[in-house]
Formats: structure tokens, sequence, C-alpha cells
């Protein structure tokens, strides 16, 4: 208690500068692949993919990243432990937000994969195990979302596989594949929409709703998520109404104008990525920092108290920076290498995988959204969708956890022996 | 900071634009066959000459397609078609341009012409048999359709097609085939005897490239069958 008295506002301001270290890592590397997909089918370019990440990275992180965020605050770790030494947790959630920055930093330049939902994970658990005692890391919690990490490419495959499938039945396979495009495009963006809502109802404005009294039930929530679903696909198919057939274009590919239409579509599944992104990464680097918030603020390990609104902002800000200073390349980067991602796969696996990380975030699981989008591709692939699919890759992914959970954690137990001999001295 | 990602590191680079164009160039190689054969009727070998320059480049420049494309797909690569297919595809493909470079190198090794009967119904046959090459191209060409739809429904219908009229051509070589040989056969008594058995290579020859042109398509058919 008096360790946090005397070291209060040092504690909190580099609470506050780890966080948007993390938050900047998250937004450097993580958003570029969210939405690279996007950039590389050109349904988006690079200046309209950053746009948009920044709205909905936030409007997800604001809106649904609640579950996720309280998980990583005090999911992972049993909070009970630290009732007598609430500054042990401090230095531990500080250690891992500048192991799992660091690390991030450290792997990125070096070109080595790297998840930083995994990072954060490893980390906390890290320092909890070591620094304070194995019983401190609720250990069912960390089995529950290991296995989601199993679990998450593997639905979101097989979203994403149904999906393209469905398209290929009712769009690529029909003799007149342009119009049926324009009548059932409007469907999948109904099913952003929906999704988006139903999320957004459920966990994000709960709270707010049960503020001023107003009670949403289950059936409540599926009649407005589909209102705005069907607001969507109206706003959808606008914009399809504006894309004329241009014959020009179907001289070397019958299908060239049935991707122009797809383009637009995609432009929808990138907003429900974004969003995605935001509602379960957003909490990587928000989540810590809330944690110390929150103990500085009150000098207790309250395992209930309300999250501040800035923190949020601050972390959201921090993953904007990181999109503007160095996403930016990154996407440009990622753009040029998956042209072969045309539309029509591309929001296949785009709306797989938000859908499988929404969902995921509603649960207040933390998932890696690459590994996510990595498992909705091989599904597209699966149905025959892509050119070529280099599955080193899933070797690749199996590398960066047996590097990242370790690294992460090794980095955080010197960080929070660190801490505790400077501060606790 | 290096720029890696498992994202971006998963696609591979299409075989199929490579395939696509590697066939151009095969079809190219054996189009190139009907101004020679112009020329060596005409007699006129330095044209005749540069033609084959042209030919030998050009099945050059097809043999290294298909060299670069073999290293493009490691087996690792998750393709929508087998691997093999694709490969087999390729080989078969790639006898097109041997073949012309075959029948171009030995005209012009021994300067054939071609008696005067013989000369309009040659070019008859020569220019079926480019036809042919050129109709495995029109298939070859449905390839990145075929990835579009998912190798499934409409598009398999509309390569099938192809794949017919393919065969009704490779069909109609052979007959002209038939018919120029009966006409030589008439005539053989009175030329060089070395100068028949050429001629009769020659017409085997050509008669192969139209044969080549549609093991492309049957192994296209293959590839596609479920």
């Amino acid at each position: 208690m008096s360790i946090i008295a005397e070291y209060g506002p040092i504690l909190l301001i580099m609470a506050c500068v780890f966080g948007v270290f993390m938050a900047w890592g998250v937004g450097a590397n993580d958003v570029a692949n969210a939405m690279g997909t996007s950039v590389g089918s050109g349904a988006l370019t690079v200046k309209q993919a950053i746009l948009i990440a920044m709205i909905f990275e936030f409007a997800g992180a604001y809106l649904a990243g609640g579950e996720v965020t309280s998980t990583i605050r005090k999911g992972i770790i049993d909070p009970g432990i630290f009732t007598d030494t609430p500054e042990l947790l401090v230095y531990g959630m500080l250690s891992a937000l500048l192991a799992a920055g660091t690390w991030l930093l450290v792997a990125s330049t070096l070109g080595w994969p790297v998840s930083t939902t995994h990072s954060i994970v490893g980390a906390i658990v890290g320092f909890a195990a070591v620094g304070i005692s194995v019983d401190a890391v609720a250990w069912g919690k960390v089995g529950t979302i290991v296995m989601s990490w199993v679990v998450s490419p593997v639905l979101a495959g097989t979203m994403s596989f149904g999906l393209f499938r469905s398209v290929q039945w009712l769009i690529l396979n029909k003799p007149d594949p342009f119009e049926q495009a324009k009548r059932f495009i409007p469907v999948y963006m109904f099913l952003v929409g929906f999704l988006i809502a139903m999320v957004t109802i459920l966990k994000g404005l709960k709270h707010v709703f049960k503020d001023i009294g107003f009670i949403v039930s289950f059936v409540d929530a599926i009649m407005i998520a589909a209102a705005v679903g069907i607001l969507v696909a109206l706003i959808g198919n606008y914009f399809l109404g504006r894309i004329q057939k241009d014959e020009k274009a179907e001289v070397n590919n019958r299908f060239a104008n049935v991707e122009r239409v797809f383009a637009v579509l995609m432009v929808f599944t990138a907003c429900a990525m974004a969003f995605a992104h935001g509602s379960n990464d957003v909490a990587n680097a928000v989540g810590p920092m809330a944690a110390v918030i929150s103990i500085i603020n009150t000098g207790t390990v309250t395992a209930k108290s309300a999250m501040p609104a800035w923190v949020l902002l601050l972390g959201g800000a921090g993953i904007v920076v990181g999109l503007a200073t160095y996403g930016v390349k990154v996407m440009a980067t990622i753009g040029k290498r998956i042209t072969e991602l045309t539309p029509s796969r591309g929001f296949a696996a785009e709306l797989g995988a938000a859908a499988t990380v929404v969902f995921a975030s509603g649960t207040g699981l933390p998932i890696s959204t690459t590994h996510t989008l990595v498992g909705a591709v091989l599904g597209v692939g699966m149905a025959r969708g892509i050119g070529a699919l280099n599955l080193r890759v899933i070797s690749t992914i199996f590398m960066s956890w047996i590097v990242t959970l370790p690294a992460g954690a090794g980095l955080a137990i010197i960080f929070f022996f660190l801490f505790k001999g400077i501060f606790s001295a | 900071m290096a720029i890696s990602s498992p994202f971006s590191k998963m696609f591979g680079s299409s075989p199929i634009k490579p395939m696509q164009e590697h066939m151009k160039v095969a079809r190219d190689t054996a189009a190139q066959l009907i101004p020679f054969f112009e020329a060596a009727i005409a007699d006129d070998w330095v044209k005749a000459d540069k033609i084959q320059q042209k030919i030998a480049e050009l099945e050059n420049d097809a043999d290294k397609l298909k060299k670069a494309l073999r290293l493009q797909l490691p087996k690792s690569l998750f393709l929508p078609v087998p691997r093999s297919d694709l490969l087999q595809l390729l080989s078969m493909q790639d006898r097109i341009p041997n073949r012309a470079k075959d029948i171009a190198g030995i005209m012009l090794g021994r300067e054939m012409g071609f008696p005067k009967p013989l000369q309009k119904p040659m070019l008859g046959f020569v220019t079926a048999a480019v036809a042919t090459s050129e109709q495995a191209l029109k298939a070859i060409n449905e390839l990145d359709e075929l990835l579009e739809a998912g190798f499934s429904g409409r598009e398999l219908k509309i390569v099938e097609k192809l794949i017919k009229e393919l065969d009704s051509l490779e069909n109609k070589t052979d007959k002209l085939q038939i018919k120029i040989r009966a006409t030589l056969f008439k005539l053989e008594a009175d030329l060089p005897p070395v100068d028949v058995m050429f001629l009769y290579r020659i017409f085997e020859w050509v008669g192969d490239l139209a044969d080549r042109s549609q093991a492309v398509g049957s192994r296209l058919q293959m590839l596609l069958a479920r």
C-alpha cells in the first residue's frame, strides 16, 4: 500500500507508456495482417484501409472489447492472491506489457512470426507463475485460452469454406454471375451488419442499457441486429447499384466484373475485420494497463471496478499511431504479396475470421487474429479457391507458439524482478 | 524492421498464369510453321532459315518457362488441383514446340521442297495442325476462369465443350493426313526414294503436332475429372 502511495504517479505514467508501446506494436504489426487482405485484393487502397482500421478498430475496442480486456486484466491470474500485495500485481502487469512490447519489437525486427496475443498471455502467465507462485495462475482459464487458439483457426476455416461454397453455388456457377452477385451480395452484407450489431448489443451496450433501465432480451437483440443488418444491406445495395458492367474488362477473364461487385462487399467485411480485431486485440495493451490503473486509483485489487474510458482511448490512440507510423508500410508490403486473393475469396476469408474473432471476444477469449485469418484463408483454399498456398506457414505458426510463449514469459520474469528490485527494495 | 508475417507468407504465386503463358508460347512456336512451309514451298531458304531460328528461340523460351514453373511448384504448396496433374499438363504442353522445332529443323537441313501436287494439301494440313494448338491454347486459357469458379459447375462444361472441339479439329487433321499420304503414294514412283521417305516423316510429324495438342486437352480433362 505504501509503495503504491509513494510511487503511484510514476507507476501510473509507466503503465501508460508501456501500454501505448504495446498498443503501438499491435497497430504496427497486427492490424496490417487484418487489413492486408482487402488491400491485396485491390478492394481498398492503403489510405482507405487505414481510415477504416482507425474507425472500426476503435469502435470494436470500445463497444465489444470489454470481455477480453477483463480476461487479460484479471482472468489469467487469480486476483485473490494479490489482496495483501497489490504492488506485486502492478509490477507484474508492467513487466508483462514491457516484455510483450519488447518481444514484438525484437521479433518484428528479426522478421520472426509473432502474435501479440500470445506474447501478452505468455508474459502474464510467466510473471505470475515464476514471480509469485504457480497457484497465482488461473490454469483452468489458461487451458481454455490455449484450446481456443487451436479451435479458432479451425472454426474460421470451416466458416470461410462454407461461405465460399455458398458463393460458388449462388453466384459463380450460374450463367449470369454478375446479376447473381448483385442479387445475393446484400445478403452477405446483412450478415456483416447483423454480426457486429449482435455483439455490440449483447456485450458492449449491455451495461449502458442496464443503466438506463432498458432490458434487452435475446429476441430483442436479434430484432435490433436484424434491423441494423437490413440497413447495412440497403446501404451496400446502393453502392452495388452504381457498378456498371464493363464489357472490355471481360476479354481476359469472364469474372472480372463479378470481382468488381465483390470488391464492394469487401469494404464491408474489412470494416467487420477491423471491428473484430479491435474487440480482441486492443485488450492486449489495455488490459494490463487497466489493471495497474485500477490498483493505483483504489489501492486495492478489486475484482470489480469500472475501467476508465480514457484507458481505452489511450489504447486506441496507440494503435492508430502504430498504424500510421509503421503499419502503413507493412500493409503495403502485405498487400503486394497477396494479390492472388481476389475479392470473392478475400471476403469469405475475412467474414469467417471476423465472425470467429468477434465470437471469441464475446466470450472473453483472447485469440490471435492473424492465426484465425490464416485458418480462414486455408478454408477457402480447401474449397479450391486459391491458386497456391504455402503450407509451410502452418509450421511457422507452431514455431511462433513455441518461441513466443517462453520468450514473452522469460522477458516478463526478468522485468518483474527488476521492478521489484527497484521499487520494493 | 524486416516485414514478415505468417499471413503474407502463406500466399504462394499461382501457377495458373504461368501455365497459360507457357501454352501461348507453345502455340506461337507451332504457328510459325505456316510461314515456314510457305517459304519452303516457295523455295526461299533464306527466309525459311530465319523462321527456323525464330522457332528455335520460341522453343527455348517455352523450355525456360517450363523450368521456372517447375521450380515454382515445391511439394509444400497447397494447390486447388493436384500438383502432379499440373506438372504433367505442363509436360504435355511442352511437347508441342519440341515437335515444331523437329519439323523445321529437318526440313531446313535437307532443304525439302514439295512436288507441285502436294503443295496446297500440305499447307492445308499444316494449317489444320496449327489450329489444334490454337484450340488447345483456348482450353488452357480457361484455367483462370476455372480457378475463379473453384473448378466446378458451369465452367467445367465450357471447358469440356472446348476440348470436344479440339478433338474434332484433331480428327480433321487426321483425315487430311490420310489424304495427303494417298496423294504422295501416287507420286512416289517418280520421286527420289530418300525424299519420299522424309516427306512421309514430315506428314507423320505434322500429324503428331495435332496429336500432341489434343493430348493437352485430354490431360486437362483428366485434371478436371473428379
